[in-house]
Order: C-alpha cells, then structure tokens, then sequence
C-alpha cells in the first residue's frame, strides 16, 4: 500500500480481504445456470449451414430434402433472414477514416469467409437440425480469395468488397519528435525486428449460446444469452430488428468464459432472433466447438516492423512501428476491427520515456474469419515488440536487461505524465513494480544458475517486460464514436424488509467474482454482514443502465457505483432512524445491520427499521417519506482511461534438439490501484498469464492459402493445459487512482497483454549464445527449431 | 430413429429410459435427466468439461453412448456431495477458489476425485499431469493444483 491512509483500512473491513464467492459454492454443486441449461416450453433447435469457402458466389441453394425430414420445422436461406435486419456496419467516427461494407447476419449472394452462415435449419432438436443441415445443398461459384494482410494490399490484389477501391479498411499515422534525426545520431545503436503474431481465439469452454422468447401479443422479445454487455445487446436488436427497444429484454446469467468473445454482434445469434420471430416459439442456438473456430471472432494477426534506438548510456532515442493486420472481410459491428491496431499504436513504448515516436498501422480486409476485442487487445503485441526491441538492444550495447529499464521507465514522481502518442498517464509505479520484481524473481541468483547451466549444455532464458493495462475507459473509448456503449455503470441498492441490501448492477459476471467484490463494496459502505448482501447483475429488466463488463472496467466502474448507491442509501437510512430515534443523523452510524449511536450504543437493528418503514407507517410522523433504495452511476472523467502498470518476468528453457519451450517459472508484480479481493485479483492476473503464454507459445488459427481453416479442433488447436503452465509468483503495488473514491483500477487483462512479451524474450534470451532468435507468435517448436537452423 | 431400453442408476436413483441409439451420455443426462451439471464444450473427449463418474472409472459423457451405460452407476457433479470426499473436494475449490466461470468446474472435480481415490500424491507436478485431460480457460490451474493438494494434504477418505 502506497496510497495514504484510508477509511478502507480499518479492521473488519471487507475491501481488501480475500471473501469466499457465493457463486463458486453454487457452480460446485453444478448448480450453474447456464444459456443450454434453459429448456422452455416449445422450443426448437437452430443448426447453421456454414460457408464451406472462403470467397464464393452462391448460384443455388437446394432446401427441399432438408425441408422434408421428419422433425424440421423450418429452414431458412440467408435472404429469408437478412430481410428482417437492418445492415449494420461496423465503424466508428473517432477511427477517422474507417470503412467497412454494410453486413447482414447470413451470406446471401456471396460467401466471404469460411464458417459465414449460409443456411439456418430449426428443427425439433438439434441433431435433427445436424441431420437437415446434411441434405442442404449449395452451388459454389469459387471467387479469388485473398488470404493474408500482404496478399490484400498487393496492387493487382482482388478486391473483396466491390463497393470498395481496395481492401484497406483504415490507415492511422503517428509522429511525435523526429525519428529519423534521432536514430540516424552517430552515438545510436539501432535494433530493426520484424514480428509476426499469428491468429488465435478465445476458446470459452462453453460456446456461444443463445436462447431467444419471442411474444407476438406484446411484440416483446427475450434474448438469453451468454455475454458481457446486456445493454449493448438490447440496443443493437432493437435497432436492427425495428423492435422499440424497451420491448427487448436480454439476460445473461452464468456465463462459461468469455473473454471478449461474446461481446459482439454475430450473425447467428441474430438469425436466432428472427427465427424466434418468424416462428414465435422459443429458438436455441448453441455454437458447436467447430463453428466456435470459425465463427468467433478471431484476434492478433499482426506483421510489424520495428525499430529501436539506444544511445550509449541506454536512453530510448527513438522508437518506430509500422503494423499491419487482417480484420477479415468485414469490421465486426460495433465495436470495429480498427481498435487492436489502433492500442498498438497508441500503447508500444508506452511504460517508457519517448519522446520520438513514429508509428503506421494498415488495417486490411481479407477472406479469414473475422478478427475483434479478446482479452488485452492491442496489449501483447505492442509490449512485445517494445519490450522485445528494447532487451535486444540492450544486448547490442552489453546492458543488462534490468538496467535498461532503469535508465527508461517514466519515474513514479513523474505524474501526471502525456506519452508521445497523446495517452494521459497517472498514478503509476513502473520503477517499484521493476524493483519489486527484481527481488521477487531473485534476479542475480537467476541469472547466476542460468550461467553454470549453459555450461552444461542446457539452455535457459530470462524475459522481462514493464508493461501498462488499459482499463477503466471513458466515453472516449467507443461511445464518442457513435456505438451503443455505455461507459458509465449504475447500481441500485434496497433496503428489504428484513434487514438484508439488495444489489443491482449493469456490470456483468462470468466467473471473475463480480458479484463477491460488489456485495464487499456494498456490506462494507454501507454496515452489514456481506452475507446479507444480495447481487443481481446480466438483466436489463433488472439492473440500471450500463456498458458490462470487459476492458477491465467491472471493479474501477461498476464498483465505485456500488459504492456511491450503497453510500447515498446509508444517508438515506440514517435520516429515518433519525426520526424514529429522535436524534441527528450525525449522531448514528450503521454497524454489521444495527443503527448505533456516538457511544456505540445499539439503537435499532436495521430489521426492525424496515418493519417500521414497511409495515407501520403510522409510527412515522407524517414529513418523513423514507426511501429505502438509492441509485447512482458513475463514469470516468477527466482521464479517457486508467492504466495500470505491472512488471513480469519469465524463465523458460529451450530443448535445442526438439524446439520445445518449458515455461519454468513465471513473476508478476502488478499495480491495479486498490485491490478489493486479492484472491481474485490473484486469479484473474494467474489465468490472464496462461492466456499470454499460450498465444505465446500455443495457439494460433492456421488457414491455407485458399483461406480453409485448418485446425478446428481442440486437439489440433493446442491450449494451455495444467501439465505445461508453471506456478505463477503475484505481488501487489497499490496505487489507487485518483479517479474514483474506491481507487480500484482494472486487472483482468494484465496478465495476458504482458505474459508473451516476457515469454519472446526469454527464449531469445536463451536462443542468444546460440546466435539464434525468433520474433513470430506462437513459438512452436517447429519454429524454434528452424530459428536455431538459421543461426 | 432406433431407440432401446436402458436402466441406469445416477446419483444413487435408478432410471429407466427409452433412448436414441446414437445419443450420447452427457445429453441424455442433460436433455432426459435434467441433470445439466455437467457440460459439453467439445463433443470430441478433448476438454474434458463433462467428465462424470461411470462404475467408478472418470468417463467422457461425450465417448459414450447412453445405451453403452445400460446397467452402470453413474455420479454426476450433482451427486458428488453424497460422499466426504466429494464434499471436501467442493469444499476445497471453493476456499481456493479453484474455478471462475464454473463450466469446466464438473469435469475437473470428477478428475480431481478420481486422481485422489486413486492415492495420488500431493505432488504438484503429478497433479497437473493428472488434470492436464481437463481444460480450464479461466484460472490458470494454480489454484486447482491448491485444491487437490489440500485435500489430499489433510487427508480426507473416498
């Protein structure tokens, strides 16, 4: 704790203390509630026909046979669907330039990518609606596909949309000092790199599911889902399927994984909507593990060049990016396929002091499936390619990797601070969370085994990376540009008649602990035992206004909501016990549910206040109207985001004969403000990491040069297992922003946007004595052994 | 579509069922029982997520077809209390807080089980090597490698 003294931490409390979840009790005992669990009363199954081409014309679709099996009770081409949607496009006025084609949820005359819905089968279950899909026949016309980012920017390049000149979908450019001055000084070592960052996917272990309840009667629609943003999601069905959006209701309860995938808008999960619609009885759509490769979104798929410039005492000259990466045919609707190129741009170099910056991002549409938000976007390619550059610079002027940090990190004094590319920094700690790390990893004896080691042969890297998290974001991020995004959250909190707080909050759980860390917030400001405290999040017929959670936003938005309701409601409680104890409010205080006095005096238990309020109105004089709930919403001001820092180290050891990397040991050291839970601060960054190191070294969505997804498969996709992921070593800096009362930032993304940074330069760190070295995600063996065939 | 008797006792009740040739066990105990505890997320045997108990040996819901289980006993997550060391297993993953969003949870405490009745050590490496047939985005594994370990640790008896 590096902050001054706070009324959190006085003893009792419950912010900051590792509280059990509720939720993990219920999960246990398979208690979950899951979108496939719900089984409603005539409902029917939906099964898609997926585009089986990367880039077609559809001359003819064959629906009879289909059509004809017992148990169908309907089969819908993409025309019948897309005729009761609004096309949407997927762009946002503050990515100037962005364009992409209008979209609709199923192809119709053309096929743009393989997995693209082309026919939708409901059947009375889903395998009949498998077996229907079978008899449907589709006449292909193959069009040129064009595959990789290089490949949609050639000159003579097909062009996927004709409605377009080319296949660029948007260009940004960044200069900030003089670059080329600053690298061309004769006192400059400079260090060029190209990097490559394959494909990779969430990998929710439940897929994508949606249930939808239409009522004709009412024209309401009810739209269960598995997802993050149920606010979002009522806004964009409203608008695309002209239904008001008041009669949309869309709930989300346990939600198995998400990551950011379920976040956007898919063309299946609309269709189920109108299939709902169309056939108004209930519809369920459950993504089967093939159609989650190819239908949900993608993410990484970057080439970028670097440079870096290093005078002799170590200081960053200069450094320079240019990026380019493949959306897809289309930018997903609505948060836009332009944001990940657009917080690599922003962010490389960002933990370090720079005053020349030159960066370049290509944002290019292309016949692979579609490529958006997941976990830490942006993040782990833009600290590795500067945390890579820099450690290999550092190699060329013989500086540790350590002190070159040291003589680059923005000094903690150093706040508020402005990067070069126009981020605001504060209340960050890269110095201490550096020199915490150093000592947590014990660094020297590290590095002292890692010597005696290669003389025996065996080959072993150290990787570090300083780092920052976006996470808290204003209006800046997405609702300046014109998307459904809420970047405020509300909470309500009530007062029941028994004494027991009542919780609802727009911000949304899928197993990171949402509702323990409101209910602490809520027990704590407020006075009662946190058992007593009730949460409802994922209903927008239940919860006030708000954007949900991800971008590391549900602790630092939804949670200073909580507090400010929870605050406002103890006032408000204070008021009427006032009254009936005859005294000043400044004189009482809410203590575990009872209303003590100055002397710490029981005065009225909060049970038997509510029976008074609730029951026996007559015993209050007649001015006093007592409102028992209170809500308050909250957004960030003043900063258009809250980083975080944090400082991670890996050790890894190379196998030289099969190219294998065992990851060995893993340190993280991070700064997310105030932690309300360490345990599940503790978790999230531990599961963040393996995310990392799995892009790392694992995962990646392999297509052919015809644009067929090739490993659609769990058993050909590799994730990370429990056999291969180390213990990974967690320290806590905290420094609370200044942004908000509770002074949380977020940490759900840290781990994975810092994990391959540190993972690449270890094993280059390893690959080192051997004159070899590799900078293309993931590190398969395959590569690792032809890097060490090239050295 | 070819259907067959089955009989099967899960989670200590016996059920009598007509059933689907080609249905598989986990949906037949999801969509017939109602027992949606445990969850498929591959189909292929690979994530592991719905691992159940049949005749004592942890199984894939998704290998198996429901008339392969005619006459097995068969343990769900929703049975898995009914025994201490189901109990302190859950016990243990909920003071470790060994899982997030809870969809992997089924399997990976069916394997937990298994690798404990079997008098697997409170080794962590073999523990991980154990569980490394169930896949959990979530956490990491660290903090399930915890939970095992602890029960294991303290002891407790199938």
């Amino acid at each position: 704790m590096t902050g001054p003294l706070h009324r959190f931490d006085q003893p009792n409390s419950y912010i900051g203390r590792s509280v059990e979840r509720a939720d993990a009790s219920r999960l246990v005992e398979g208690e979950g509630a899951y979108v496939d669990d719900l089984n409603l009363p005539r409902m029917v199954h939906a099964a898609f026909v997926r585009s089986q081409r990367a880039h077609a014309k559809i001359n003819n679709i064959s629906l009879e046979q289909a059509k004809a099996l017992p148990g169908v009770v309907a089969v819908f081409s993409g025309g019948d669907i897309n005729a009761q949607v609004q096309p949407y496009v997927g762009v946002l006025t503050h990515l100037q330039g962005l364009r992409s084609p209008p979209q609709l949820p199923m192809a119709d005359e053309v096929t743009c990518w393989q997995g693209e819905p082309v026919v939708m089968v409901v059947a009375q279950s889903r395998a009949i609606a498998e077996d229907a899909c079978e008899l449907v026949r589709i006449d292909y016309e193959p069009l040129q596909s064009v595959v990789s980012a290089e490949q949609a920017i050639e000159s003579n390049a097909t062009v996927i949309h004709p409605s377009l000149d080319s296949n660029v979908a948007w260009l940004r450019e960044i200069e900030s000092g003089d670059i080329d001055a600053a690298l061309s000084g004769d006192d400059v070592t400079t260090v060029e790199r190209t990097f490559l960052f394959g494909r990779h996917t969430g990998v929710t272990v439940e897929p994508r599911s949606t249930v939808v309840e239409y009522s004709r009667s009412d024209n309401t629609l009810v739209f269960h889902y598995s997802g993050q943003a149920p606010h979002m999601m009522q806004a964009i069905l409203a608008k695309h399927l002209d239904m008001p959006e008041e009669n949309i209701r869309v709930v989300a309860r346990d939600v198995g994984g998400s990551f950011g995938i379920k976040i956007h808008t898919y063309g299946d999960e609309f269709a189920t909507a109108v299939a709902a619609k169309l056939l108004r009885r209930p519809v369920k759509f459950v993504a089967d593990r093939l159609e989650s490769f190819i239908s949900d979104i993608h993410a990484r798929d970057h080439r970028i060049r670097g440079r870096v410039g290093l005078d002799r005492e170590g200081r960053i000259v200069g450094l320079e990016i240019d990026d380019l990466t493949g959306i897809g045919p289309y930018s997903m609707y609505p948060r836009t396929s332009a944001i990940e190129c657009n917080q690599i741009l922003n962010l490389t170099g960002a933990p370090y002091v720079i005053e020349n910056y030159r960066a370049k991002g290509t944002v290019v549409f292309q016949n692979k499936n579609m490529m958006c938000q997941y976990r830490a976007v942006g993040h782990p390619v833009a600290m590795a390619v500067c945390d890579s550059l820099l450690e290999e610079a550092a190699a060329q002027i013989d500086m540790d990797v350590v002190e070159v940090r040291r003589r680059n990190l923005i000094a903690d004094t150093a706040y508020p601070v402005t990067s070069a590319t126009g981020m605001k920094f504060a209340d960050l700690s890269h110095q201490k969370s550096l020199e915490r790390l150093v000592e947590l990893m014990n660094y020297d004896q590290l590095r002292t085994e890692q010597a005696a080691l290669r003389e025996r042969g065996v080959y072993r890297g150290i990787g570090l990376v300083s780092m920052v998290e976006v996470t808290n974001p204003s209006p800046m991020f997405y609702g300046v540009g014109g998307a459904p995004i809420s970047a405020q959250d509300g909470a309500t909190v009530r007062l029941d008649a028994a004494g027991a707080l009542h919780v609802a909050c727009s911000i949304t759980e899928s197993g990171q602990g949402t509702h323990t860390i409101l209910a602490q917030i809520a027990a704590e400001v407020f006075g009662v035992d946190i058992a007593r405290v009730k949460v409802t999040t994922g209903d927008t017929s239940q919860v006030p206004y708000g954007g949900g959670t991800w971008a590391s936003r549900g602790a630092g938005i939804g949670g200073e909501s909580v507090l400010l309701a929870a605050s406002a409601l103890k006032t408000q409680v204070l008021e009427v016990a006032a009254s009936i104890l005859q005294t000043t409010p400044d004189t009482l205080r809410i203590e575990r549910g009872t209303i003590v006095n100055d002397a710490g005096e029981e005065k009225i238990t909060l049970d038997e206040l509510g029976r008074i309020v609730y029951y026996r109105g007559n015993e209050l004089p007649a001015d006093v109207n007592p409102e028992l709930i209170a809500t308050r919403h909250y957004r960030v001001t003043d900063y258009p985001f809250v980083f975080t820092n944090g400082a991670m180290a890996a050790s890894v050891e190379v196998d030289i004969e099969t190219g294998m990397v065992s990851v060995l040991d893993f340190w993280v050291v991070e700064d997310c403000g105030r932690v309300i839970n360490p345990r599940l601060v503790d978790e999230q960054i531990r599961g963040g990491v393996v995310q990392g190191i799995g892009g790392a070294l694992y995962e990646e969505c392999l297509y052919d040069d015809t644009g067929q997804y090739l490993n659609a498969t769990m058993a050909d996709y590799l994730v990370p297992m429990a056999a291969e992921m180390p213990d990974i070593h967690i320290a806590h800096i905290e420094t609370p922003t200044c942004t908000s009362t509770l002074g949380a930032k977020g940490a759900g993304e840290a781990g994975t946007g810092g994990a391959p940074a540190a993972i690449l330069n270890a094993v280059n760190d390893a690959l080192r004595p051997l004159n070899a070295s590799i900078f293309q995600m993931p590190m398969t063996p395959e590569r690792v052994l032809s890097a060490l065939r090239e050295a | 579509m070819s259907k067959r008797e089955i009989e099967v006792c899960v989670n200590g009740e016996t059920v009598q069922a007509n059933v689907p040739v080609r249905i598989n066990l986990v949906d037949f105990l999801r969509e017939h029982l109602g027992l949606t505890g445990s969850h498929v997320g591959c189909e292929q045997g690979v994530c592991g997520a719905c691992t159940i108990d049949v005749d004592g040996v942890a199984m894939r819901g998704c290998l198996m077809l429901a008339v392969q289980a005619d006459g097995a006993t068969i343990t769900t997550i929703e049975g898995v209390s009914n025994k201490p060391l189901g109990r302190a297993v859950q016990r243990a993953f909920v003071e470790h807080n060994a899982l997030q969003c809870g969809f992997c949870t089924p399997g990976m405490i069916a394997s937990s089980i298994e690798y404990i009745e079997q008098g697997g050590l409170s080794d962590r490496a073999a523990i991980r090597a154990h569980l490394s047939g169930n896949y959990c985005r979530c956490t990491g594994y660290q903090a399930i490698v915890d939970a095992v370990a602890s029960v294991i640790d303290e002891g407790v008896q199938a």
